[in-house]
């Protein structure tokens, strides 16, 4: 794991404190965290770091010491101006967008809310969507015995494990869970009691080079939601990865990490 | 009295077609409507029965989408109570509606002004915040919000009963353009306030520095809360409150029979229904992500402050050897009361006499044997130094008078 730079911002008139990871050199790249925060996410990171300078701020809340700052970020439009002022304040002005889950929700919205801002984007297993016929599953309120199994193509793999590892000494271990407990109810926020914000009125405005990647196990997003992505967002290219779940960048990372290097480097395409 | 209005003819092989009493239950596959109604009108006739055998508050409370408790609008309980205990010492304790849950909270500031109109000033204004449940599953509140969503909802509340002049509330969750309640609450400038807890440190610490009524209501009995009560005493001297025990309430189950024997015989079977059925809800439920502000989870998960130790397996026997319920003779009952009620200093004990399948009959026996037996012991108990400030004033006279007044 390459050693990621730790930025903290003052944002929001001075109300919100935001970790930023800042790794490896090269254009720039955002990376937007999932709902159980960016904990497991930094092998991932260092891939994409190879050869990019990859930014990866902390959902408002999930910064450490500062968990209130989820009260400052009231709804969608909050979340989309904070963004924005997070931006202009790390200097970026159009960097590719990577997101994942809920984070891939995130980008897919500020690039329909400011396509001249957002030109590539890669949405790894989004949510944002809504069909009856497969909801998408509420992962605040999944028993932890079908965690594993909700998450992961291969529920015993070793992603999984790590991936719910928690330390062995006592408050140590209450920190860590306490964590991954509040990355949830953080990005819970924006997303309950369903997923379905208006994403599907405002999808048509993004205008960005997009990937969509969709593990082919997703048992929390199903991957039905991929040609729903791909029909709305012109000239969308859709892979679809064997042997992962929701989490493909965890368990397929080299070849999630590859394909979006790959989609990265590729010459821009006018729409 | 505290009544839940439980489902009470659950079918034998509930615990096993599903996993919770709360959101899973299929209404029709186990419920029989007309076999509800008589819950309803039972529930009422017994906190009746107990208002005319003594007791000096009814209890109602707001759940839903379950089969544990599911009066979802506890106001349409409490006008029914409030009507039918006119000219009664009994206080109409609604603990209550849940402001989260109710948009705009207005309505519940209605509704209670209403129950305090048609009682005469007897109301006991409860606000719980809502189990996570019923208030981000049944009703969509996001869970992080809960908490803030209550207390600028409480705030709301209290200012619209008492505001000389209509005004303008313009807040984060609740916007309204005007305010000018009608009706009032004939308690100025609010009825006492009863704030429900369940082993939150930061609840406990919101509601001793608001001053109001703290109530615990777990049904592990007073023994396993002697943690929280002493986490409790502790905030009430840090933040400066005095030791009057009225400020704390407590809710114990019991059940009294002629003897212990014949306790553990009538009430067993009802107890382990109780906890295996009707309190059957796992903590995917229970604890969702958001429901503890972020200290408050740390502070849990290193030192809980409440024992959420597994009841599967404990049978009758050993909820009663555990206090989880008092049962046994009046004699026994008394004993093991005003031990658990002095060392925790509980001004206000709200005892469960129905509970789980137990039968009208057996309910009313229940009330019977505990307002002429029991309740006499307990009454008064701090009186000597203490005066009770979380009560209706009107009704802050002797007992005698009340026997009266009936």
């Amino acid at each position: 794991v390459t050693h990621a730079e730790e930025r903290r911002l003052r944002l929001w008139q001075g109300k919100i404190e935001t970790r930023v990871d800042v790794i490896g050199s090269g254009p720039p790249l955002v990376y937007l965290h999932g709902p159980w925060g960016l904990r497991a996410d930094g092998a991932f990171l260092s891939a994409l770091a190879a050869d990019h300078t990859v930014y990866a701020p902390w959902h408002p809340g999930t910064t450490p010491g500062d968990p209130n700052a989820v009260h400052e970020i009231d709804d969608w439009l909050d979340l989309l101006v904070y963004y924005g002022e997070l931006f202009d304040h790390l200097g970026l002005e159009n960097p590719p967008l990577v997101g994942h889950s809920f984070g891939a929700m995130v980008a897919c919205e500020l690039a329909a809310a400011n396509p001249a801002r957002v030109q590539r984007l890669v949405l790894m297993s989004p949510i944002g969507l809504w069909r009856d016929d497969a909801p998408v599953r509420n992962w605040l309120i999944i028993p932890e015995a079908e965690r594993r199994q909700a998450l992961f193509a291969a529920p015993d793999g070793e992603a999984a494990r790590a991936f719910f590892a928690v330390p062995e000494d006592r408050d140590a271990r209450a920190e860590a869970v306490a964590a991954f407990t509040w990355a949830q109810a953080c990005v819970g926020k924006f997303v309950w009691p369903i997923p379905d914000k208006g994403l599907k009125k405002r999808i048509h405005r993004v205008a960005a080079q997009t990937l969509v990647l969709w593990g082919e196990q997703d048992r929390v997003a199903p991957p039905l939601y991929a040609r729903d992505f791909a029909r709305h967002i012109e000239g969308a290219r859709v892979e679809v990865l064997t042997r992962a779940g929701h989490l493909p960048h965890l368990e397929q990372p080299e070849q999630v990490s590859r394909q979006v290097q790959v989609f990265l480097a590729g010459p821009t395409v006018s729409a | 009295m505290f009544h839940l209005m439980p489902y009470r003819d659950l079918p034998a092989d509930f615990g096993e077609r599903y996993r919770s009493a709360f959101l899973d239950p299929a209404w029709f596959d186990v419920a029989d409507p007309d076999l509800v109604g008589k819950y309803y009108n039972w529930t009422l006739d017994e906190l009746l029965y107990a208002a005319n055998a003594g007791m000096h508050g009814v209890c109602t409370n707001q759940h839903h989408q379950n089969v544990y408790g599911f009066m979802a609008n506890p106001s349409l309980m409490g006008s029914v109570l409030a009507r039918g205990t006119n000219s009664q010492n009994v206080a109409i304790v609604q603990i209550g509606s849940t402001l989260p849950s109710t948009s705009p909270p207005t309505r519940i500031a209605e509704e209670y002004a209403i129950l305090d109109c048609i009682s005469g000033g007897r109301l006991v204004a409860g606000f719980p915040a809502g189990l996570p449940t019923d208030a981000t599953l049944s009703n969509g509140v996001v869970p992080i919000e809960q908490r803030e969503r209550y207390k600028e909802a409480l705030d709301l509340v209290l200012k619209s009963w008492s505001a000389h002049e209509p005004f303008t509330w313009n807040g984060k969750h609740y916007q309204l353009p005007h305010v000018n309640l009608w009706p009032r609450p004939i308690q100025q400038p609010h009825p006492p306030i009863w704030i429900p807890g369940s082993g939150s440190a930061s609840t406990v610490e919101f509601v001793v520095d608001r001053d109001d009524c703290f109530c615990h209501l777990s049904y592990a009995g007073l023994r396993s809360a002697e943690m929280l009560g002493d986490y409790y005493w502790d905030a009430v001297t840090r933040l400066g409150r005095d030791a009057n025990p009225y400020r704390f309430g407590f809710l114990q189950l019991v059940g009294v029979s002629e003897t212990d024997a014949a306790a553990e015989e009538e009430y067993g079977r009802h107890v382990e229904y109780f906890f295996h059925n009707l309190l059957h809800t796992p903590p995917y439920y229970q604890q969702i992500p958001g429901y503890q502000d972020y200290p408050s989870m740390v502070r849990s998960l290193k030192e809980p402050l409440r024992d959420r130790s597994d009841t599967t397996p404990l049978k009758a026997k050993d909820f009663i050897d555990r206090g989880f319920l008092i049962a046994g003779s009046p004699a026994t009952v008394r004993d093991r009361l005003l031990d658990g009620v002095k060392r925790l200093r509980v001004g206000h004990l709200m005892v469960l006499l129905h509970f789980g399948s137990m039968s009208h009959e057996q309910c009313l026996k229940n009330i019977d044997l505990f307002c002429r037996e029991v309740l006499p012991a307990l009454e008064g108990l701090w009186d000597d130094e203490w005066d009770d400030r979380w009560w209706p004033e009107r009704l802050r006279v002797p007992r005698p008078a009340a026997e009266a007044m009936a």
